[in-house]
């Protein structure tokens, strides 16, 4: 059997062409095989997602007669990145990898731009999550596409029923069962939020939620500090550090702090997750990753979880977001090949199978597709993640943004918001000292 | 006479040990010696990997207070670590050498165990004995009435959990070699000691001490050297924090260079160790080659 290469003229030629219905297609089929793709997709946590992800990159092979390699790489111990940093060492390897958030923008010299992949999506399914866009475009080009299988955001997950008893909070009437939030929603601020956690404090079931130095912890601080106006460096780069806005978010700290375990600084990712299943804690912020593990292991305090939106700040309300992309190296023998297959992942059918597959863990970056019927269908209790995707009334937000990436990625690893609050909170340093050492930090991330 | 030739040089002692060794020198040079010199260039590159800016990432290192806080942690926690390995390795190889010989195999087999398991896996085990919220040691604390400790939450106390593992994975080796260097100390040199009046003490402080000083000076460089590179043990227990203060050599490198997406400045934090470890080696080995020649 001939073979012949998946060119950019093949891709270009049947796209021009093509209807919005071809964009998941978009060249035309002959019978000549197309060459081969290797792909390197993140390693989902929940089981069986990643079956359904194989499938779908199999029916497209099949289809477009290209044979399709995927490898799922986990990110335990950062096995991703390190694959990452390899691969832009080598300039070979997969041709389509997943990036966790900032690394496309990383070696966005090295990945190839897929505007012709995002616009048409664009104008087939609408806007595309803020925080998303801010991490696939480099030099106004997509140089990745928002991945499904991964992307998540970290909102409140309480227990109901701790909440209403020890804190005087009705959840459910701010975010009803697979309903839109209420008026009474507006009152959900991180004020409210700290006075609860007092309460509860007291009742013994103190919420938790991390200070470490792990993904969840900077995230949903991250959403914080911008929920406050607190954004330590501009778009432009220039640090504001010694701003109101900054001290007012360290002071409430402070106050969150004292209503939390003390241990909350050394916390990982499983630590929160351990502290809801337990049934010690009344509230945590995470995917429903968390929730899904109740439902096994505590099936009781499950029954109680009911996700909803982050509090709001001065400036809004923000859900910690955390995504992965998926993008094209440079050094790929089969440009075309790749951009048609992330074309056809990102159809409104195939996501929806794909956040199927998750259990809803998944979130897309297609505004536009956070109705799909699966949040509605988990529970119990009913509705119980119904309100986890943002719709409208909050914004998903990438900590660290919007600062240029090449800084925004060192906060984002050297976990300096979260290093800020441990050092005016549990290092007992005077807020001066805290916002020197911070400026001194940022200063030091500007390097080139 | 060509063939006569490489007949003769067959037959050269020297040739046939080179060509012995010639797959373990080449595995060498393409597992040690070329990494070395990519991270050496690596080093030498700006942010981005574009261009040559010499010893630039250097000098920004030392403008970082966290990067000399990461040269004071990493010395705090080599020099500590093999202190107390050194130590409890001597005290109970000597414990072990006292046990008969019929039951000492039991002994040191049992022993060796911390060093034997891949030092992940054990850390994972210490990590839930130190975990946040379910600590095993806070769980028995709160039972006889004592507080609950912070282990990985409070600096010192993480500072002091992963010394502690680090000595608990690293002390049988210490003893393992002190205890075959005890069994090489000639047993006529105790009974001499004896005939002279000396004690306990005296016959390890004038016996069998100088007979190990070589043994324990390669021993203590060759922990020191590991224990200077850790990466695993701190990486499970703490990832550097609470706020940075565990971080050691390696793992502040991985964060700059594999998690920061700083390759070049992370390939400068880990080649720092390299001056540190061979000024010590330069010392120890020294003192090593004075007393052989003495000996000698």
């Amino acid at each position: 059997m001939s073979r012949r290469p998946f060119t950019r003229r093949r891709f270009l030629g049947t796209t021009a062409a093509a209807s919005a219905a071809t964009i998941g297609f978009p060249y035309i089929r002959t019978s000549h095989a197309a060459g081969s793709l290797a792909l390197g997709f993140w390693d989902h946590w929940v089981p069986g997602a990643n079956d359904t992800l194989t499938k779908l990159c199999q029916d497209w092979g099949k289809k477009e007669k290209v044979d399709v390699k995927i490898d799922y790489i986990t990110s335990q111990g950062n096995k991703n990145m390190l694959t990452i940093t390899a691969e832009s060492q080598a300039r070979s390897g997969h041709d389509i990898l997943a990036h966790p958030a900032w690394y496309a923008l990383t070696y966005a010299r090295q990945l190839e731009p897929l505007d012709d992949v995002m616009n048409p999506l664009i104008k087939q399914y609408g806007k595309v999550a803020t925080a998303a866009e801010f991490l696939c475009k480099s030099g106004g080009k997509w140089i990745a596409v928002p991945a499904v299988t991964g992307t998540q955001v970290k909102p409140p997950c309480a227990r109901l029923d701790l909440f209403k008893q020890h804190a005087g909070i009705d959840i459910l009437s701010m975010y009803p069962v697979n309903k839109a939030p209420t008026k009474e929603a507006d009152n959900w601020t991180w004020e409210t939020m700290v006075v609860a956690a007092e309460k509860l404090k007291k009742a013994g079931s103190p919420i938790g939620l991390g200070i470490g130095q792990t993904t969840d912890s900077i995230d949903w601080v991250g959403a914080m500090f911008h929920s406050f106006g607190a954004d330590l460096v501009d778009a432009k780069g220039h640090a504001n550090v010694k701003t109101d806005a900054v001290k007012q978010v360290l002071d409430y700290s402070k106050r969150l702090v004292a209503a939390m375990p003390p241990d909350v600084f050394a916390w990982d990712d499983a630590s929160n997750n351990k502290y809801l299943i337990s049934g010690q804690g009344s509230m945590i912020m995470n995917p429903p990753s968390a929730y899904a593990v109740a439902k096994r292991d505590n099936p009781k305090v499950a029954a109680q979880c009911y996700t909803f939106e982050m509090p709001k700040g001065v400036k809004g309300r923000y859900a910690p977001f955390l995504p992965f992309l998926w993008a094209l190296w440079g050094f790929s023998k089969n440009k075309s090949a790749g951009k048609s297959l992330l074309a056809h992942l990102l159809q409104r059918e195939n996501v929806e199978k794909l956040v199927n597959a998750s259990i809803g863990y998944d979130i897309p970056s297609f505004e536009s597709m956070r109705d799909f019927k699966v949040w509605q269908q988990v529970e119990p209790p009913q509705g119980a993640v119904y309100h986890y995707p943002p719709r409208g009334t909050e914004e998903a937000w990438m900590a660290c943004a919007p600062a240029p990436a090449s800084i925004a990625q060192q906060m984002y690893t050297q976990s300096i918001m979260t290093k800020m609050i441990a050092k005016y909170t549990q290092g007992g340093e005077p807020m001066d000292k805290v916002l020197g050492w911070a400026a001194s930090e940022l200063e030091g991330y500007q390097r080139s | 006479m060509r063939r006569g030739g490489l007949r003769r040089l067959a037959r050269r002692k020297s040739t046939v040990a080179f060509l012995l060794t010639l797959p373990l020198i080449v595995l060498i040079a393409a597992l040690v010696i070329y990494p070395a010199f990519y991270s050496i260039y690596l080093s030498m590159l700006n942010k981005t990997l574009e261009r040559l800016v010499g010893l630039d990432n250097f000098r920004f290192l030392f403008t970082r207070d966290t990067f000399w806080m990461v040269v004071k942690q990493s010395c705090i926690f080599a020099i500590t670590a093999v202190l107390f390995k050194a130590l409890i390795g001597f005290c109970v190889a000597h414990f072990v050498h006292n046990v008969p010989a019929k039951g000492q195999r039991k002994w040191r087999g049992m022993l060796l165990i911390p060093w034997v398991i891949p030092p992940a896996m054990s850390t994972l085990g210490w990590f839930w004995l130190f975990d946040p919220s379910y600590s095993a040691f806070n769980w028995l604390f709160v039972r006889i009435g004592l507080p609950a400790v912070t282990w990985l939450g409070d600096p010192l106390w993480a500072r002091f959990s992963v010394i502690l593992v680090n000595v608990w994975y690293g002390a049988p080796f210490f003893l393992i070699m002190y205890l075959a260097a005890l069994k090489s100390v000639p047993e006529q040199l105790y009974e001499a000691a004896a005939i002279d009046g000396a004690n306990w003490w005296q016959k390890i402080w004038y016996v069998t001490l100088p007979m190990m000083r070589n043994i324990i000076a390669i021993t203590v460089l060759f922990s020191l050297i590991v224990t200077f590179a850790n990466f695993d043990i701190v990486r499970i227990l703490t990832a550097g924090g609470p706020i940075d203060q565990t971080h050691v050599f390696a793992t502040w490198a991985f964060l700059q260079g594999i998690e920061g997406g700083d390759l070049a400045l992370g390939a400068s934090v880990s080649l720092f160790m390299f001056p540190i470890l061979a000024v010590a080696a330069i010392f120890i080995l020294r003192d090593i080659n004075r007393r052989g020649n003495e000996a000698s």
